[in-house]
């Protein structure tokens, strides 16, 4: 039986997957922001890819080369339009081998 | 074939069970379709447990068997509830599942959307791949006459978009036509591919050949969250997912990854997928909102078909039928209507809607359009109390320990009426029956 606790991180997980990145152009952008809303801080933990970050000033930032494309976030902060999220370019980002 | 600069009769923006279902009706019948997918090929960007009914694709390829990239037919369905230590179970295994043509099938959609698309192709449709639809474009009236794309270049024209674009739906919402998806009426279900030989599989559940078993679960599994787990024998690989409603993972702050984790170290679980290899971590969300979240349609220059319509069964765990369905009866109305010469209006475009409602797809969405809401609502009794419950009462049941049978039985219904009083118990019945009927 596996122990939760030594599970393999997200990033463990992502190795596992095929990405072509569009270098220089993320599909999701974090606004400038002070303070982040909740449904923003929370993607921290919700993003099942583990693309966002607390920075040490206490904003959330975001690494989307991992992203699975799902659209969580953009869902989680629709009322605060604190991300901007479009797809990837056509044929860049996740390719699901098997889905 | 046609040239992009031309005028299509239909465009079709997604490759998904519902777009290629739609593009390949049209394409069949004569119609002039482009087709947009934004993965480098077809199924490239979809994911799914997965279950393939038969039933839907047959109405669209009768002989899809033949040559279809199909893993195992399912010959038994296993109804798990679960608490942290145990799970309670409901199997239906029948060799009558063992048929000439079977009913269900696990796939893996990368290679069956691919093989769907190449019959898209076969039936004349011009399939454009690695391209984004960013916009639709409308005329001065606000008829949608053409989308936009992430390649440079002049908008595509045709007579009516057929937006097959998934759950997220993008290109509609940020066209007006319907609104972003609600938190509480989707679930972020999170999803890993564990490899193992095919004799394992087979030994592991009791099968042979391309036998196939679903497990569908709920309980603790979900930490007081509104979702299910599930694991699906594939012909070399396990399918192993998780997902809850999207507000619920807000209010609860539980990591997707690590509640899959959880669910994968699970002594009920953990056995079954040891020693696989993982080979891909997949994240999608999926609309739970059943009848009550279905947007707008259809309007004047298109129709909604699939995800983006939120055409999901959730209680029965069915979608890509109900895609592959509204891909298809989307695709008879525009096929008609080309054929008399008649407008893809608003009110022409109607008869889709007429369609939907005579079939499965609007009556089971119907039927069940009380239980999203209530399951919601009461997500710690159904997902939480009772699944502890049950299993008290089983464990009690079951163990032998010299007390006798009606002290048990009094044990377990004590049991059951302090966790929920006797006014919930029957409150709890009534409110079910009720959203059931």
């Amino acid at each position: 039986m596996t122990d939760v606790a030594t599970a393999p991180k997200v990033e463990e997980k992502l190795f596992q997957n095929r990405y072509l990145v569009d270098a220089g152009k993320p599909h999701i952008k974090v606004r400038a922001h002070e303070v982040p809303s909740a449904g923003l801080l929370s993607m921290t933990k919700l993003c099942p890819a583990g693309c966002y970050a607390l920075t040490e000033s206490g904003q959330v930032e975001v690494a989307a080369d991992g992203c699975l494309e799902c659209g969580t976030c953009r869902i989680m902060t629709k009322t605060t339009g604190e991300i901007e999220w479009n797809y990837p370019r056509g044929g860049f980002g996740v390719l699901y081998k098997f889905g | 074939m046609a040239n992009v600069e031309d005028k299509f009769d239909a465009i079709v923006v997604g490759a998904g069970p519902s777009g290629n279902a739609a593009a390949y009706t049209m394409a069949r019948e004569g119609l002039n379709v482009l087709q947009i997918e934004r993965g480098e090929y077809a199924g490239s960007k979809n994911v799914q447990g997965a279950i393939l009914y038969a039933d839907a694709l047959e109405k669209i390829i009768p002989e899809f068997r033949d040559e279809a990239p199909l893993e195992r037919h399912v010959i038994e369905q296993r109804m798990w509830t679960m608490d942290d230590t145990s799970h309670t179970g409901m199997h239906y295994r029948s060799s009558d599942f063992n048929e000439a043509k079977p009913n269900r099938y696990t796939i893996l959609r990368a290679q069956f959307d691919k093989w769907f698309s190449s019959k898209v192709k076969e039936a004349g449709a011009l399939v454009l791949c690695e391209t984004t639809v960013t916009e639709l474009v409308k005329d001065l009236t606000g008829t949608v006459i053409g989308v936009r794309t992430d390649r440079q270049g002049n908008p595509i024209y045709a007579d009516v978009v057929v937006l097959a674009e998934g759950v997220n739906g993008l290109v509609g919402q940020r066209s007006g036509l319907r609104e972003e998806v609600a938190a509480d009426s989707v679930a972020l279900a999170v999803k890993e591919m564990h490899f193992l030989p095919r004799e394992t599989i087979e030994a592991r559940f009791n099968l042979k050949g391309n036998e196939g078993v679903v497990i569908e679960a709920m309980g603790t599994i979900t930490k007081g969250m509104t979702g299910t787990g599930f694991l699906y024998t594939n012909e070399e690989s396990i399918s192993v997912g998780i997902g809850c409603i999207v507000s619920d993972f807000a209010q609860s702050q539980v990591s997707p990854s690590e509640l899959l984790e959880a669910f994968k170290a699970h002594p009920s679980i953990a056995p079954l997928i040891e020693g696989a290899e993982v080979k891909e971590y997949a994240a999608h969300l999926i609309p739970e909102g059943g009848y009550k979240a279905i947007p707008q349609l259809t309007g004047e220059g298109w129709i909604v078909v699939g995800d983006a319509g939120q055409f999901v069964n959730a209680v029965h765990r069915e979608g890509s039928n109900l895609a592959m369905t509204t891909g298809r009866l989307a695709a008879e109305t525009v096929v008609r209507l080309h054929r008399l010469g008649e407008e893809m209006s608003a009110r022409n475009l109607k008869d889709y809607e007429t369609r939907l409602e005579a079939s499965f797809v609007m009556k089971d969405l119907k039927k069940y359009k009380g239980i999203p809401a209530l399951l919601h609502r009461n997500k710690g009794t159904f997902f939480g109390a009772y699944p502890r419950l049950i299993s008290q009462a089983m464990q009690t049941w079951f163990r032998v320990d010299g007390v006798d049978k009606k002290s048990k039985e009094q044990a377990i219904l004590r049991n059951f009426r302090q966790t929920r009083t006797l006014r919930g118990l029957i409150g709890d019945a009534w409110s079910v029956a009720r959203a059931w009927r």
